[in-house]
């Protein structure tokens, strides 16, 4: 990924705490456009608060705080005139555990758009739940079972009916919080599949423990330790030729 | 298959020291999980058996309370007896007070026919030697029947000069002696009924004209002292129906509200751990004490009327609050976050997320804690005698601010009431009818569990 793409999120400095514990400590890094980068590093380092921190999802959280500016297209995620309603719908997400709604396939797809009324009429949103669904590679599978709950696909379509759901609403940058760690290695690579089409159109973050996974799919790769961004750059250069000792332990699987 | 399962046990000849450990605190263990489920099963019968010793009393005791003695007569509505003008209508050179008036004028006049002569004169059809005992003769029907022949003919004028025949309860004392609820080898003076009744009821009864027969009286009628037979359900019935009313447009969705803000908005701090604290002190408070407050606030300060259903249905409210609250709370609390954070990731707001996939979810938890908390509320009786609704009240309320009992109290009434050997059978009918209703509310309570279960 050359570095001439134009930024979509620039943090600086993001610093997050939960009550009295700091679990972040001053992350700085650029997310180009059309790319995708992984976020790797042991349990607890950080990397998914900083994952949660682009849209915001830490707000659910009580007592957790975050300062610092994260830039998306130039403007400060957190000024008070921007609404997180609105980030969201830009700032998608997909979850480590697949949770769809206890819904419909169709309406798993069709919520979001009618949440921001993307679609007028029905016809509009039928062809939205169609063209997220053959997006998301599901399309064949679930056409003619649109009405079934979505709860009742196996746990590899339900993540991709996830990231259906979350391509529905057009967002600009998908961030993923370790979406295969409940896959089997089939369904994995289903997706990771899926990833590699998607970014094409879409910005996608992706947390992951699994470092080949990382090495697979992403172009850039950030190393997070004890909530500090260690290393950051091209996927290749870091799994190749770390330049910090602690990355290099951590991908000879010294720790971790 | 056998082969297979033998061979194992002869291939380990000689178990290891760590395995023998294993194997002796095996059995231990199998003694003590026996042991275990033995207790839980008899626990389980004591209270199975319990349970049936209860039914089967109570319903022996109550069911026949709902077929009472009634005597079948040939009433004639004489004319020479009901001389009464026809209902007067309103004249258009008539004002509203004249017209009361002379309505009021009308109603004294019925006051005055003798309906029971319509009873005595056919009675004395059937009973040869009736005229010389009169002062029996009156009290064969039971004294509330002569108001449902009055309530006839004031429904339909035309009946006067026809005969009906019609099953008319008799006396509460005679139902007790037909139904042999009172000794009859007692000498007379310990007697309910004359010596000339008793006769009478045995000869009425052996040629068919008194049956045992099943009767509305105890689902229709108000509670009664004047006429013992006819005294039923419907005030104290309808007096709890307008309570469970009040509990549930109040309480249930106040509750619900409240647990929702307490669960999802509230911000947790020390003014929120001390309202959870208190509602879980409520939910302890013993019911009289929200009686005494009914008794000073609701009817002290804010003048509601006494032994009204709207003060009851305020009070056992307050009783049901907590209940709902907590049963809510518990119910958002269970739902897996992932689905908050679905939605919230999707861009809904938290209103938008809590009200299109959360509740919906809860809605099964909060009806049952909401129906469980009005099935408590309903067979709650002390904070009702507080507030005066344990008043003898001899009509079916109109609305929710008359004077009216309730279920439970009524039970208790009727458990005090002198003539045992006649109201025994009727408490237990009351107690059928309560624990029926019960029964509906919590069944219904499962059905929509099951209704709106949903997995995830």
């Amino acid at each position: 990924m050359s570095n001439s793409a134009p930024v979509k999120i620039s943090a600086s400095d993001v610093k997050v705490f939960y009550g009295d514990n700091q679990a972040l400590h001053g992350i700085s890094m650029d997310v180009y456009q059309h790319e995708v980068i992984s976020f790797i590093g042991p349990s607890g380092c950080g990397k998914s608060t900083f994952l949660r921190c682009m849209n915001r999802m830490n707000d659910t959280i009580d007592q957790c705080r975050v300062t610092g500016s994260i830039l998306l297209d130039g403007r400060d995620i957190h000024e008070p005139a921007l609404d997180v309603v609105q980030l969201r719908a830009q700032v998608g997400m997909v979850f480590q555990k697949p949770n769809p709604f206890p819904k419909s396939i169709y309406e798993n797809i069709a919520y979001g758009p009618k949440l921001h009324g993307l679609a007028e009429r029905k016809a509009d949103l039928d062809d939205i739940v169609e063209s997220s669904l053959r997006r998301a590679g599901l399309w064949n599978e679930v056409k003619d079972r649109l009405d079934q709950p979505g709860t009742g696909l196996s746990g590899g379509q339900q993540q991709r009916l996830c990231i259906a759901r979350s391509i529905a609403v057009s967002p600009e940058v998908i961030l993923m919080d370790e979406p295969c760690s409940a896959l089997d290695p089939i369904a994995t690579s289903i997706i990771e599949e899926l990833i590699d089409e998607l970014k094409q159109n879409f910005t996608i973050v992706i947390v992951t423990h699994n470092m080949q996974q990382a090495a697979r799919v992403s172009d850039r790769t950030a190393f997070f330790h004890l909530g500090n961004l260690i290393e950051i750059g091209n996927t290749n250069d870091v799994f190749t030729n770390p330049q910090q000792k602690r990355t290099e332990d951590y991908i000879t699987g010294r720790y971790g | 298959m056998t082969i297979i399962a033998e061979n194992p046990i002869k291939a380990v000849a000689a178990p290891s020291q760590v395995q023998q450990k294993v194997i002796d605190s095996l059995n231990r263990r199998h003694r003590k999980e026996n042991l275990f489920r033995r207790l839980g099963l008899t626990a389980v019968l004591i209270s199975l058996g319990l349970v049936a010793v209860l039914f089967i009393n109570i319903f022996s005791k109550g069911l026949p309370a709902f077929w009472q003695s009634a005597v079948t007569l040939d009433i004639y509505f004489d004319p020479q007896i009901i001389k009464i003008p026809p209902m007067p209508q309103q004249r258009d050179d008539e004002s509203d007070n004249d017209f009361r008036q002379r309505h009021i004028e009308w109603q004294t006049e019925i006051g005055f026919v003798n309906f029971n002569r319509l009873i005595t004169d056919s009675l004395q059809k059937v009973l040869p030697d009736a005229n010389k005992h009169r002062r029996d003769l009156a009290r064969v029907v039971t004294s509330g029947e002569r108001f449902a022949l009055r309530d006839m003919v004031v429904a339909d004028p035309s009946i006067i000069g026809q005969t009906r025949t019609l099953h008319l309860l008799t006396d509460a004392n005679i139902d007790v002696w037909l139904k042999g609820n009172i000794d009859r080898s007692l000498p007379d003076e310990q007697q309910q009924l004359s010596a000339k009744m008793r006769e009478w009821v045995d000869k009425l009864s052996a040629d068919g004209v008194i049956q045992n027969r099943f009767s509305l009286a105890l689902f229709m009628n108000p509670d009664s002292r004047s006429s013992l037979a006819s005294a039923g359900l419907a005030g104290a019935f309808m007096g709890s129906f307008y309570m469970m009313l009040v509990v549930i447009l109040l309480a249930v969705p106040m509750g619900v509200a409240a647990a929702i803000y307490l669960e999802e908005f509230a911000p947790r701090n020390k003014i929120t751990d001390l309202v959870e604290v208190n509602i879980n002190n409520l939910a302890a408070v013993p019911s009289i004490v929200f009686g005494l407050l009914g008794a000073s606030v609701l009817i002290g300060w804010f003048n509601l009327p006494m032994s009204a259903p709207i003060v009851g249905g305020l009070v056992l409210s307050l009783m049901t609050l907590p209940t709902v609250i907590i049963a809510t709370r518990s119910t958002l609390k269970a739902i897996p976050p992932s689905i908050r954070q679905a939605a919230l990731g999707l861009g809904a707001s938290k209103m938008q997320a809590i009200f299109h996939h959360v509740l919906p979810l809860a809605i099964p938890g909060i009806l049952t804690g909401a129906i469980l908390g009005v099935a408590q509320a309903l067979g709650e009786t002390a904070p009702l005698l507080l507030i005066g609704m344990k008043s003898f009240v001899a009509s079916i309320p109109a609305s929710p601010f008359e004077q009216a009992s309730a279920l439970p109290v009524q039970i208790y009434l009727w458990q005090g009431n002198e003539l045992r050997n006649f109201f025994e059978a009727r408490t237990s009918a009351a107690i059928i009818v309560l624990l029926l209703m019960m029964i509906s509310l919590n069944g219904l309570a499962i059905w929509l569990r099951k209704k709106y279960e949903k997995r995830w």
